[in-house]
């Protein structure tokens, strides 16, 4: 089975900035993580092939930068990795990035399944995985936390639902998101590393995927920040003291009220 | 833009598509077949030719010079069994509100086999209009059929604003149908607003986190679409002698399906929906042991809450996945929050700071917890629960 995993770069949460008059994130200079939710994504492609064989291939749009980061994905044992990156695709929304990735994928060809993160830590939209699905006309299962079974042309996953779980079968080639339960995603090997050192990480811009620009990133994106700002998080706070018993009694009092 | 061309090498003139067409929108004029301005492209004509001599482009609906065409405020109706999704009447109650700034209508869409009887209450929490269509083949939820007939029928009818709840058949469904329909999506808003003199929407959600908040439009596109959280809108009462105005439109189910749901675990007992929940008890690693869990159990038994916990319990083995609360979990919003041993790290905090009272139970007077917490108790975690449920026991309840 040929699998590509989508993965993203991702500002620390703890260091973001912002660019105040564009008001869209800035990768530059932060330092990047790959997206938690992605390594589960790419753990879950390489845990496929070893079974039933074929290649994994990491797919990123961003920043030349990205290409450190693919490299951490060979490291961890995709066979190869490909960055999309051009300044046509900076500031994309959900839409845009969806446009750019299919035409990636298609450029790629020759997949079964695709593999996203659920959703990603700095935009946690989750909008992604189905978008890039409906762009490519294949069908998507969101929130896969098991694969039960892949056969000739499809697979059967389980998805977190609001009650409980689905199963959910799928004509390949399709598309699923995963979410964190679904594995611990592995290390780089020594191996590994040694590999990705001398990995090429091919970029693709928006001519070679042959990309329609103006779908492409800002002038692709219907929505705009109109305007950000930092929420007022202060709470009246009220510490209860007193022994196990009283803090318990008055707590109870609180509950009573605010119930 | 939407286009649709008749391929005259193909056409016989049998004009079997201008019987099909609902909408008086093909013509025989001159001696050809040809496609006037009341084309909704739904492809009723396409299905009905035999000789493949219609083409139809749906590239989505949406151009800056026509989006004043769109008019109205939709509301997704989920429902599962005849049963409609609890976040439904408060997307309405939002809805309503924005339909009323605008002076528009406000219009639900309810999809599924015999979904007759929620028009009542559709109907009831503000809806004028519902759009519903009713086929055994939609019985059960599909990402695929449903995408493909909401699309349909907002292509045809053409709102200006749609919402849906951000539950598991939302987040599926809303990026499949803002892609098809080319449309922006604002994920998971907490605040919407209308800016008058524009009609745009002003989208307010928490980002990174929680750090920032974002106000996104959708200035060129229609429609304006978004998901909202359940327990983020307010309801309004329901008034049952309200009469929406019910239409049917006939929409093309695709034939084949590629994916489909074929089995339902549903959860027994324990109540794990978090994201509905009115109270959470939730446990970090202050609990020390996994046995130490039963109290907190125990206590979400008496006050009927749902328990949740910290990723670092989860990555434990403590608790299920789902259980998780936080940037790599869920986010929840309940009345009150129990963190119980959960020091609070910034990942945990992005996904409880929208609970409306959070109780902190922490033996370290420093942890980050209390800085978000509106009532706090430094202390043995240990000692207080049970303390707290003999009081609870004790006083009957709240």
């Amino acid at each position: 089975m040929n699998i590509i995993v989508c993965v993203k770069q991702v500002p620390n949460p703890e260091n973001a900035n912002f660019n105040e008059k564009s008001n869209t994130v800035m990768r530059e200079g932060v330092k990047a993580i790959i997206n938690p939710l992605d390594l589960n994504a790419i753990e879950e492609a390489l845990r496929l092939r070893d079974k039933t064989g074929g290649r994994v291939t990491a797919l990123s749009m961003g920043i030349p930068e990205a290409s450190q980061l693919l490299k951490e994905a060979v490291g961890m044992g995709v066979d190869e990795a490909v960055l999309l990156s051009d300044p046509l695709f900076a500031g994309a929304d959900t839409l845009a990035t969806s446009y750019t990735l299919s035409k990636g994928v298609q450029k790629k060809g020759n997949y079964h399944l695709i593999i996203c993160g659920k959703q990603s830590i700095d935009g946690d939209t989750a909008q992604v995985g189905p978008s890039l699905a409906e762009k490519l006309g294949i069908p998507h299962i969101t929130c896969v936390d098991k694969i039960e079974e892949t056969g000739e042309g499809f697979i059967k996953c389980r998805r977190i639902a609001d009650e409980g779980y689905e199963i959910v079968q799928m004509k390949l080639p399709g598309l699923i998101t995963v979410v964190k339960g679904i594995n611990e995603p592995r290390l780089p090997t020594l191996k590994g590393i040694m590999r990705s050192k001398k990995a090429e990480i091919p970029i693709w811009n928006c001519e070679d995927i042959g990309a329609d620009a103006g779908q492409c990133g800002f002038s692709g994106s219907p929505t705009k920040v109109f305007k950000s700002f930092v929420p007022d998080r202060r709470v009246d706070s009220r510490i209860i003291a007193g022994s196990p018993e009283e803090q318990a009694a008055i707590l109870l009092e609180e509950l009573k009220k605010a119930l | 833009m939407n286009s649709i061309r008749i391929l005259h090498d193909k056409c016989t003139k049998c004009g079997i598509c201008i019987k099909k067409c609902l909408y008086n929108a093909i013509d025989l004029t001159d001696n050809k077949i040809e496609v006037n301005g009341n084309c909704n492209y739904c492809g009723s004509c396409r299905e009905a030719c035999r000789h493949g001599a219609i083409s139809i482009e749906r590239a989505g609906v949406l151009q800056a010079n026509d989006i004043t065409a769109f008019k109205g405020v939709w509301v997704f109706a989920e429902q599962k069994s005849g049963v409609l999704g609890s976040a439904v009447i408060e997307l309405l109650g939002e809805g309503g509100r924005l339909a009323e700034a605008l002076g528009v209508e406000l219009s639900a869409v309810l999809v599924g086999h015999n979904v007759g009887p929620m028009v009542e209450a559709l109907s009831a929490y503000g809806a004028d209009r519902v759009y519903i269509v009713d086929n055994p083949r939609l019985e059960n939820y599909n990402d695929e059929l449903y995408s493909a007939v909401v699309c349909d029928i907002i292509s045809r009818y053409m709102p200006e604003i749609f919402l849906i709840a951000s539950t598991s058949i939302g987040c599926s469904l809303a990026p499949r149908m803002a892609s098809r329909l080319g449309t922006g999506l604002t994920a998971d808003c907490v605040s919407l607003d209308i800016d008058i003199e524009s009609r745009r929407l002003i989208q307010t959600r928490p980002a990174f986190g929680g750090n920032l908040m974002a106000s996104i439009i959708c200035p060129y596109h229609r429609p304006q679409m978004c998901t909202i959280k359940p327990r983020v809108m307010k309801a309004v009462s329901p008034d049952y002698l309200r009469r929406a105005e019910v239409i049917a439109p006939r929409v093309v189910i695709p034939g084949a399906v590629n994916a489909s749901v074929i089995d339902i675990i549903k959860d027994a007992g324990q109540r794990v929906n978090l994201s509905e929940a009115d109270i959470i008890v939730s446990a970090g690693r202050g609990m020390e042991e996994p046995r130490n869990l039963e109290m907190i159990y125990e206590l979400a038994g008496v006050l009927g809450a749902s328990v949740g916990g910290s990723r670092a319990i989860v990555d434990a083995g403590w608790l299920d996945y789902r259980c998780q609360i936080g940037q790599t979990g869920k986010t929840v919003r309940p009345k009150v929050y129990f963190a119980c041993g959960i020091s609070g790290a910034i990942q945990h905090l992005a996904g409880i700071t929208a609970s409306k009272l959070i109780v902190a139970i922490n033996s370290d007077p420093d942890a980050p917890i209390f800085k978000v917490s509106h009532l706090g108790i430094v202390g043995d975690v240990k000692k207080i629960i049970p303390a707290f449920i003999n009081e609870f026991n004790k006083g009957g309840g709240l």
